[in-house]
């Protein structure tokens, strides 16, 4: 009986809605700049949501616009509309496809998270500390260099961040790499970053953490290979005692790295 | 005055509050006089003379209000008082304000109750939407910020959307199925007793010294387990809002499977039964939980036990797990009862049978099944074990398959019926369709590791989050009340009021929700009272259609009022549908059945001659042949 309703047309109004739908939104840059390797891979796999969700969207409101402008009943219409109990093929295509999309979309992510977390063995580690409301930065050299509020890293290395939290949970984000991990008291987290742009960028807070969350931030600057050595070797401060206690502790309590999935 | 105190009610639980309260304080003091400690111990997370009045004194009013007098007689070994049914039924407005055993007084009880307590979480909203309309500080300073917004998120969940369901539930299930009350009403009242309490801690939270509870509806540790006073009122209100909900689906589970009138099968219950079904295995299997982590966070807080005590040895991230593995089924025990509704409203008002009714029912079922395997998705970038990712996130995209089947199944149900949009009910759940598909679509994308680790904790979320609970769960909860106002209050309200009223809340929805998706990609984070320049705009924008929505649900609260005093009287059955509850008066008796009917068919038989859901009293149809009477028979 559904052989009566024009699904090639309504399939048609659908792939064009699409179509129109998919054509407005890819273009546009949702996540805004990127600055990283990483920023690519998770837009691409943004954008393919998108199209796979514009086709979810537009069946449904086909399906929908359709039923209401085809069967509305007529005013003082008061009969009942045909007594269909359901149809064993279309609830099985509807529960098959839908099951297809997703286990394609779940393996296609897993492929895209493995891509991020993939370790290049001539990584550069640097250690951050959070604390209420701060974030502070170390990195390897003779003893450790020290930073407050202002990370610098190489353009084109790939960055292992270890990150420490001293007080609560706070969480390391930079909107341009696309990356963030939480900073938990009494582990230690890692993240890799491999900026691939030169520029200044900010470092937010993402998990709440205490009435100055909203300004926790830390300014980042991505550079040139030989200007933040330079900026390195011109850093004077030293690591303060509780933050290397830390990160001598830290491999200790640190959460096993069990590959699959990633770091 | 005497007499007005030895009764239960008012009187006697003011009195029983005082006395316990009292009872609580004066413990304290002398235990720690004993101990030879200062008896006021007014360190940060401390205050036992606080919080330990805060438990005793609730229990004070329940039990002074008459929740546990026939029990306590009975567990006393005293005669108990012979049940007159004074305490069942409503026959003047004041009924309402008592302890009444009636499941159609608790039924109006709870969603009037919610709806106070959702227009006083709305009205944080509105204030977080004047904070937000500018970047910078210029209504309230930032922990008063974090303050509203949490305990918006709390009233909202713990006493407005779970409760609600509960309540409109309790109005229609019983008479749904064809029982005379739920399995237990002196349980039944109790559990809405301790509601209003749950909700008077969240409140009053802002009373304490430091502000209302600010670590959000999340309460993370160690954030939670250092905050002030006003965290362990959350902790505390958790317990009895938590204890309501456990009590409740206990009842409804022994209500759905014991009670039903003979003849209705598991295969011929309504889908709002299916749905409670459903949500309360939920909620009896999940709701312990945060009962429970609640109570180590409290524990942390006033008796140093260190389960998140990193530097004690304790582990941060298990309070996570633990939170999650109660509050991701959660967002289903706010969701399936939606479901439910939406099915009774689209059947009827498309004058259709439900198209794949028992996929429907399983789809429901495979909910529940698979929301107890999803928690970590919500953990995504929290540090947890890397490889707990993907499967999370496998099983989080599945969830999606059996929602789709409900989403197609009401679609289908559309088709070659007879659609009316003339009620607001159905234009609420047509609406909630749509909306819900958005909410259904940024949830797969959330699924999805990569796209999580960069929208986690942005306002992508806040985005995902309303749109499933305002564009979802709120929408199906206006299509309930409006659907069974006529029921509860033997009137019907005005249809004009509510297309005002629907319009408004669709636009302002949309308007309100979807830009929140932009600023967050674009790197808002969530949770700020202040944010960077560049999403000024868009926020103003967003705060506009805020207001408005917040406006136009003064049009539902006047055409509800109104209504309910003035309106033309209601049939017992204005929609013409099919099931149990519309086959009474509106309002209906007050034992529901003068004989309990008899059910002869499915539930949604629209189409088809002669077909019958259930026979009523004094109807003396024929049983169709080969019919049998089974009493709570499953096949």
């Amino acid at each position: 009986m559904y052989g009566r309703l024009p699904i090639v047309k309504m399939l048609l109004v659908t792939i064009a809605s699409t179509a129109v739908i998919s054509a407005v939104m890819v273009p546009i840059n949702w996540n805004g700049q990127g600055a990283s390797t990483a920023a690519p891979k998770i837009d691409h796999l943004l954008n393919v949501m998108i199209v796979l969700s514009s086709f979810v969207f537009s069946l449904v409101v086909v399906m929908l616009f359709y039923a209401l402008w085809k069967f509305k009943a007529k005013p003082g219409d008061e009969s009942d509309g045909e007594p269909i109990h359901g149809n064993t093929r279309l609830e099985i295509a509807w529960t098959l496809i839908p099951t297809i999309i997703v286990l394609f979309a779940g393996g296609y992510s897993w492929k895209v998270l493995d891509d991020l977390e993939q370790k290049d063995p001539h990584h550069l580690t640097v250690s951050v500390f959070s604390q209420q409301y701060a974030w502070s930065f170390a990195y390897p050299g003779k003893g450790y260099a020290y930073s407050q509020g202002e990370l610098h890293v190489p353009v084109g290395e790939q960055i292992q961040f270890k990150m420490h939290a001293m007080d609560v949970i706070h969480s390391f984000w930079v909107p341009e790499w696309r990356i963030k991990k939480d900073n938990v008291p009494g582990i230690t987290t890692t993240a890799v970053v491999t900026p691939d742009k030169v520029g200044t960028y900010q470092l937010v807070c993402t998990e709440l953490c205490g009435f100055g969350h909203a300004t926790m931030r830390a300014k980042v600057v991505v550079e040139p290979k030989s200007k933040f050595e330079k900026w390195v070797e011109g850093l004077d401060q030293e690591l303060p005692e509780p933050l290397m206690d830390v990160l001598k502790e830290g491999s200790a309590t640190n959460a096993p790295d069990l590959g699959a999935g990633g770091a | 005055m005497v007499d007005a105190i030895k009764r239960p009610g008012w009187w006697r639980g003011l009195l029983g509050a005082i006395a316990f309260g009292a009872f609580g304080f004066g413990l304290v003091l002398i235990l720690r006089k004993i101990s030879g400690l200062d008896p006021y111990q007014t360190e940060q997370t401390g205050y036992p003379h606080v919080i330990v009045p805060a438990i005793t004194a609730p229990l004070g009013f329940l039990a002074g209000f008459g929740c546990f007098d026939y029990w306590l007689r009975w567990a006393a070994g005293m005669p108990t008082i012979p049940d007159d049914h004074s305490q069942h039924g409503a026959k003047s407005w004041r009924d309402y304000f008592k302890f009444n055993t009636d499941h159609k007084v608790i039924g109006v009880q709870y969603v009037v109750t919610t709806f106070i307590f959702f227009f006083i979480g709305g009205l944080m909203a509105m204030l977080i939407r004047a904070e937000l309309a500018q970047p910078g500080t210029q209504i309230v300073e930032a922990s008063t910020y974090n303050s509203l917004f949490s305990t918006h998120a709390v009233l909202m969940i713990f006493v407005f959307v779970i409760p609600v369901f509960a309540g409109l539930a309790n109005y229609v299930l019983p008479l749904m199925i064809g029982a005379p009350d739920m399995a237990f009403p002196r349980l039944n009242a109790l559990s809405f007793w301790m509601l209003p309490l749950a909700g008077l801690l969240f409140i009053g939270s802002f009373l304490c010294p430091g502000g209302a509870f600010d670590a959000g509806w999340t309460g993370y540790a160690p954030l939670s387990t250092g905050a002030p006073l006003g965290q362990s009122f959350f902790n505390l209100g958790v317990q009895f809002a938590g204890a309501s909900s456990i009590a409740t689906a206990l009842n409804f589970l022994v209500t759905i499977i014991t009670m039903r009138a003979p003849g209705m099968t598991f295969w011929r219950m309504p889908l709002l039964v299916w749905a409670n079904l459903s949500t309360s295995l939920l909620v009896v299997a999940a709701t312990p939980f945060i009962a429970g982590v609640q109570f180590m966070v409290l524990f942390d807080r006033a008796l140093h036990t260190n389960f998140f005590d990193f530097a004690a040895g304790g582990d941060v991230i298990s309070y996570q797990h633990i939170f999650w593995f109660y509050s991701h089924p959660a967002v289903y025990i706010m969701m399936l009862p939606g479901f439910g509704i939406v099915s009774e409203v689209i059947s009827t008002h498309a004058r259709k049978p439900i198209f794949g009714y028992r996929l429907m029912a399983l789809a429901l079922i495979g909910i529940v099944v698979l929301s107890y395997s999803v928690w970590a998705h919500h953990m995504f970038v929290a540090g947890m074990f890397s490889w707990l990712r993907v499967p999370m996130m496998l099983t989080t995209l599945l969830i999606a398959v059996p929602t789709g089947i409900k989403i197609f199944s009401w679609l289908g149900t559309l088709y070659f019926g007879k659609i009316h949009t003339y009620s607001t009910a159905m234009l609420f759940a047509l609406a909630f369709i749509v909306t819900f598909t958005i909410g259904g679509i940024s949830g797969v994308m959330l699924g999805m590791v990569p796209i999580d680790i960069h929208v986690s904790d942005t306002y992508f979320i806040v985005a995902h989050i309303h749109f499933v609970l305002f564009g979802g769960s709120v929408f199906t909860i206006f299509a309930g009340v409006y659907h069974w106002f006529p029921k509860m209050t033997g009137r019907m309200y005005d249809e004009k009021l509510g297309r005002v009223h629907f319009w408004g809340t669709l636009i302002g929805t949309w308007g309100t929700f979807i830009p929140m998706h932009w600023v967050g990609m674009d790197g808002m984070p969530r949770r700020v009272a202040d944010y960077a320049e560049q999403f000024g705009n868009w926020n103003l924008l967003i705060s506009c259609f805020a207001f408005m929505l917040g406006a136009i649900q003064l049009v539902f609260v006047y055409n509800m009022i109104v209504s309910w005093r003035f309106g033309p009287k209601a049939d017992g059955n204005p929609w013409r549908a099919n099931s149990i509850e519309w086959q009474v008066s509106s309002p209906p008796p007050i034992f529901n059945f003068d004989e309990i009917p008899r059910v002869v068919g499915g539930p949604y038989e629209f189409g088809i001659p002669g077909a019958k859901h259930a026979i009523m009293a004094g109807e003396g149809a024929e049983v169709p042949a080969g019919e049998k009477s089974v009493v709570g028979s499953s096949s």
